[in-house]
């Protein structure tokens, strides 16, 4: 029993590890510059890891301007999804409208579709009307990827609410628009705060769809892949390690919601 | 009340027309740009695919990427879930770290990958001090597939199995504790519990998994890109490559289709497979 409890142990222990140290090693790739890239044989110690390194990386041209850039699309497209996906998942927890049915089916679909490579017939379209190589442009279809999450995990969110307590606030004279002001969003809005997180992840994240849609106005993720095949190493380590931190650093902030979420979400 | 029926479509209506411009259109526009050709209905950007150098070799890359990633990813899921239900302190803690790749991007995952592979990396680094290799080792170049194809399959298991176990241990926490302690009650062991109670109450999570992990590495790319440019080419790269470098939108629809009857295919597939019957739900 003894064994097998160390076993069991040194498994979780190792799992760990093999999450936790890649990111710390590129961490080290990204903080050590030129200089430490090409240093064979490496140390696992950050023995000549500076701030300079990164501060290379921030001044290159046209790394901060992408930086913005992913997080206005990101911005925009958190606000998109929410704003779509709130009164769909609403629709969807408190009516049964003709249709639903049908309703439910294109948003499925949507997430079970290779999304991003309809970008492009996009690009077309995009010329067509302005809004190809614009940030605008981009939050656009990275909505499209974020809409069904935002829309099927509100709706669960919208559900665990009692009715009831929509229903008291109609019989005290509120009307349906200042009950769901009052009494549904102030209990959902954790929820929908961390829908909007999720959202703002995926277009973080996205590189192919932003990387066809975009020629100036690069997100970071866009601007990192079209340099990749001609920039040094080191360039290429403080990029991904900017991409890294602050997506986890929002993963961190919605964990408790993430499971909630996908447990309802997926039936 | 008028007002009420007409409410719950007055939410819809919005992201009905924005999914209609967004998903829908696009979608049938790529049907067309694949299927014409100068005017007229042809499977000329199909030929053209299919006649090209890369394409054999992308569709097969892709594929066994798929067949390789996939079913590492399930297992690995299933052992932390069942490890998760086992832990009892810190058990918060290990998951948010468990998770972090959630937040991954995949050409994040494939540099993070870069920096531990390339040739004068940490893993060279600490197989040159066990003395296992004499100097920097290139494993992500052409002359080395295996070693390059092992390194994406790495990368790809690191980033990408969060999202099963986010997705399994949600279907966990739906399986009542009775029924595991009515097993136990009547002599069944761990492994007899796990195979004859977890996973078939399991399967609607495992369904949801399945699909979204296989629908997602089919479109595997920026990974694959950051480790190996184009020396490992899969079909989404291929698409690009064709819209980007060669301006070619038809070859790149076409590119388009196929994935897409590939994902809906590995869809059906799941949901045929998988099929729960109601009454055997949890």
């Amino acid at each position: 029993m003894n064994a097998r409890r160390l076993l069991y142990i040194t498994g979780v222990v190792a799992l760990i590890a093999w999450i936790i140290v890649p990111i710390y090693l590129i961490a080290l790739g990204a903080f050590s510059g030129r200089a430490g890239v090409f240093r064979w044989p490496k140390s696992l110690w950050p023995g000549d890891a500076t701030f300079a390194a990164m501060q290379v990386f921030l001044q290159v041209e046209g790394v901060w301007k992408a930086a913005l850039n992913s997080v206005i699309v990101a911005g925009l497209c958190m606000l998109f999804s929410v704003l779509l996906g709130a009164p769909a998942g609403y629709a969807l927890a408190r009516f049964s409208f003709r249709g639903q049915t049908a309703y439910r089916l294109l948003i499925v679909l949507t997430r079970a579709f290779p999304l991003a490579i309809l970008a492009l017939p996009l690009t077309v379209n995009f010329i067509r009307v302005g809004l190809y190589d614009t940030t605008l442009g981009v939050a656009l279809v990275h909505t499209a990827l974020a809409f069904p999450f935002a829309a099927l995990v509100s709706s669960s969110l919208f559900m665990g609410i009692p009715r009831e307590l929509e229903e008291a606030a109609w019989v005290f004279g509120c009307s349906r628009f200042q009950a769901f002001m009052k009494v549904v969003l102030p209990l959902a809005l954790p929820g929908l705060a961390a829908t909007a997180i999720f959202a703002f992840v995926i277009s973080w994240n996205e590189v192919f769809a932003a990387a066809v849609l975009t020629v100036r106005e690069r997100t970071l993720t866009a601007y990192l892949l079209t340099v990749l095949s001609e920039s040094p190493l080191h360039f290429r380590f403080a990029g991904g390690f900017l991409l890294i931190v602050p997506s986890v650093l929002f993963i961190f902030a919605v964990r408790k919601y993430l499971f909630a979420m996908w447990g309802i979400s997926n039936r | 009340m008028t007002n009420s029926r007409l409410l719950p479509y007055l939410l819809v209506a919005p992201s009905v027309v924005f999914l209609g411009l967004l998903f829908v259109v696009p979608l049938v526009q790529t049907i067309v740009i694949a299927f014409t050709d100068q005017g007229g209905a042809s499977l000329a950007h199909f030929r053209k695919m299919a006649g090209d150098l890369n394409f054999g070799l992308s569709l097969r890359n892709t594929f066994l990427l798929v067949a390789v990633v996939i079913p590492l990813q399930i297992g690995l899921a299933l052992a932390m879930a069942v490890m998760l239900q086992k832990l009892e302190k810190g058990r918060d803690l290990v998951l948010w770290i468990w998770t972090i790749p959630l937040g991954v991007s995949d050409l994040a995952a494939g540099l993070v990958w870069l920096a531990i592979l390339q040739d004068r990396g940490y893993l060279n680094s600490a197989l040159f001090a066990l003395g296992l290799i004499d100097g920097p080792t290139n494993w992500l170049s052409y002359e080395n597939p295996t070693t390059l194809f092992i390194g994406i399959v790495l990368a790809e298991i690191w980033r990408a199995t969060a999202i099963v176990l986010v997705i399994l241990v949600a279907g966990f926490q739906l399986i009542p504790k009775e029924y595991n302690e009515a097993a136990e009650v009547f002599g069944a062991t761990g492994w007899t519990r796990f195979r004859k109670i977890t996973l078939p109450l399991l399967k609607p999570s495992l369904q949801s998994a399945l699909i979204l992990r296989t629908v997602l590495a089919f479109e595997v790319f920026a990974v694959v890109y950051a480790l190996g440019g184009r020396n490992y080419p899969v079909l989404v790269g291929e698409a690009y490559t064709w819209m980007r470098d060669s301006q070619n939108d038809g070859v790149a629809a076409a590119y388009a289709i196929l994935i897409m009857v590939i994902s809906l295919a590995a869809t059906l597939l799941y949901i045929r497979l998988l099929r729960t019957k109601p009454e055997t739900q949890a």
